[in-house]
């Protein structure tokens, strides 16, 4: 019992290395080079579903901030110090009141009014290598397929075993 | 060899979930990887520093500029490595491009139904690149619709249609001119006297404060992954479905 409360506490985890290790097995035992590259997209799935389980937060919402969240700095820029006095939050006296600016008249802070918490959002930066992680996963994936048509156009084959038996009968 | 790539997976496996006990639990705010200050301050001070009301577009083209630029020079150099594997130039190419190979008429239903969804398609990628700061999106998503925008035309009627829009070397010139304009804009940052990619001195050109500046170059550096990953994808499917000859396509 005890077994499986433990699984059951972390099942995601158990799911991607389950999912990780149907895609290992697909690129170790398949034969067909097409068989081998979806193991690859496979195990690259286990791997993104991995890492933005991690960014999960409970109660919080994607790493975007709410339009009143966004609207709310704008109002405030419009009118001075209405807005201001609707949100005497401990936050404000943080920074030392808002509108604080550069030596070159820039602001430093932008809408220094919004509070953002940190718990509210998700964690936006496993999204942020995952983004990546996609498009490079596809990349590679059409680098494989292209060497497999490759392969394909010189042994008239994709089976991997066909493929060594040709190049030892050759020599 | 089966059962040996069995056992050395079942055992690869079980070493990985011996370690399960370690990870945190699903949505537990206090895990390493969520309050680390490095997260926390892109979550809290992303909107103060840069006016982008989406973090994941300001962390990945501002904080994380270097890693998208080359991962986007990453995308280019797979679209290189699939034309200088796949694409073969064979001594009647002149002839055959010259001429259309086949007269196939497109299906009716298939033609008209494109026809109609390919501009709003098209539209859709844009929108997704122009409003990647406010809605999930960016260069990447719009990048990939955009290009599949192409590969639909080349799908629905055959290669040589899509090629009228996007021939072979426009193909490649936007993937060059998409990586040049992200590196434009790191360099003329390091000209004006900043860090490379370090868009806030980029107000002394652009009509912006220095925190504006930020959010309008992000726009510009995600315009350019968008041209190469439109580029590239498109090359990777004409690649593909022509065996490298760029004549026929499925």
């Amino acid at each position: 019992m005890e077994f499986f409360e433990a699984i059951s506490a972390k099942f995601n985890y158990w799911i991607y290395v389950i999912i990780m290790m149907i895609g290992l097995y697909a690129m170790i035992a398949k034969n067909n080079m097409v068989k081998k590259l979806i193991g690859m997209s496979i195990f690259q799935t286990a791997i993104i579903l991995f890492y933005v389980s991690i960014g999960v937060k409970d109660g919080a919402t994607i790493p975007i901030l709410y339009h009143d969240q966004v609207h709310a700095g704008h109002h405030h820029d419009d009118h001075g110090d209405d807005a201001h006095h609707g949100s005497t939050d401990h936050h404000d006296t943080s920074h030392g009141g808002d509108h604080e600016t550069d030596e070159f008249g820039y602001p430093t802070r932008h809408a220094p009014d919004v509070h953002i918490d940190g718990d509210g959002f998700a964690n936006p930066l496993v999204h942020v290598l995952m983004l990546t992680a996609i498009v490079v996963g596809v990349s590679t994936l059409g680098v494989g397929l292209a060497i497999t048509q490759k392969l394909h156009r010189e042994f008239g084959t994709i089976e991997e075993n066909e493929i060594h038996d040709l190049i030892k009968s050759g020599k | 060899m089966k059962s040996l790539a069995l056992i050395s997976v079942v055992i690869t496996g079980w070493l990985l979930l011996s370690a399960v006990g370690d990870f945190p639990y699903w949505g537990d705010p206090n895990s390493p990887a969520n309050s680390y200050r490095l997260s926390q301050h892109f979550v809290t001070e992303t909107f103060h520093e840069t006016a982008v009301p989406n973090m994941v577009t300001a962390v990945l083209a501002d904080y994380r500029g270097y890693d998208t630029m080359f991962e986007t020079v990453v995308i280019f150099t797979a679209g290189i490595a699939i034309i200088s594997i796949l694409r073969v130039f064979r001594s009647d190419d002149q002839v055959a491009s010259g001429q259309t190979v086949y007269e196939k008429r497109p299906d009716l239903i298939v033609d008209t139904t494109c026809r109609l969804m390919i501009p709003i398609i098209q539209l859709f990628a844009l929108y997704v690149i122009a409003h990647g700061h406010h809605s999930p999106g960016g260069g990447f998503q719009g990048g990939v619709i955009f290009g599949a925008s192409f590969i639909l035309i080349a799908l629905s009627r055959d290669l040589q249609a899509a090629h009228k829009w996007v021939p072979e070397n426009r193909v490649l010139n936007l993937a060059g001119i998409g990586i040049l304009i992200y590196a434009g804009f790191g360099l003329v940052a390091m000209f004006l006297g900043q860090n490379f990619l370090d868009y806030a001195i980029l107000h002394k050109v652009m009509p912006a404060t220095p925190i504006e500046a930020r959010y309008h170059s992000m726009l510009g550096v995600e315009i350019g992954v968008a041209f190469t990953v439109t580029a590239i994808m498109y090359s990777i499917y004409s690649n593909l479905v022509s065996k490298g000859t760029m004549k026929e396509g499925l």
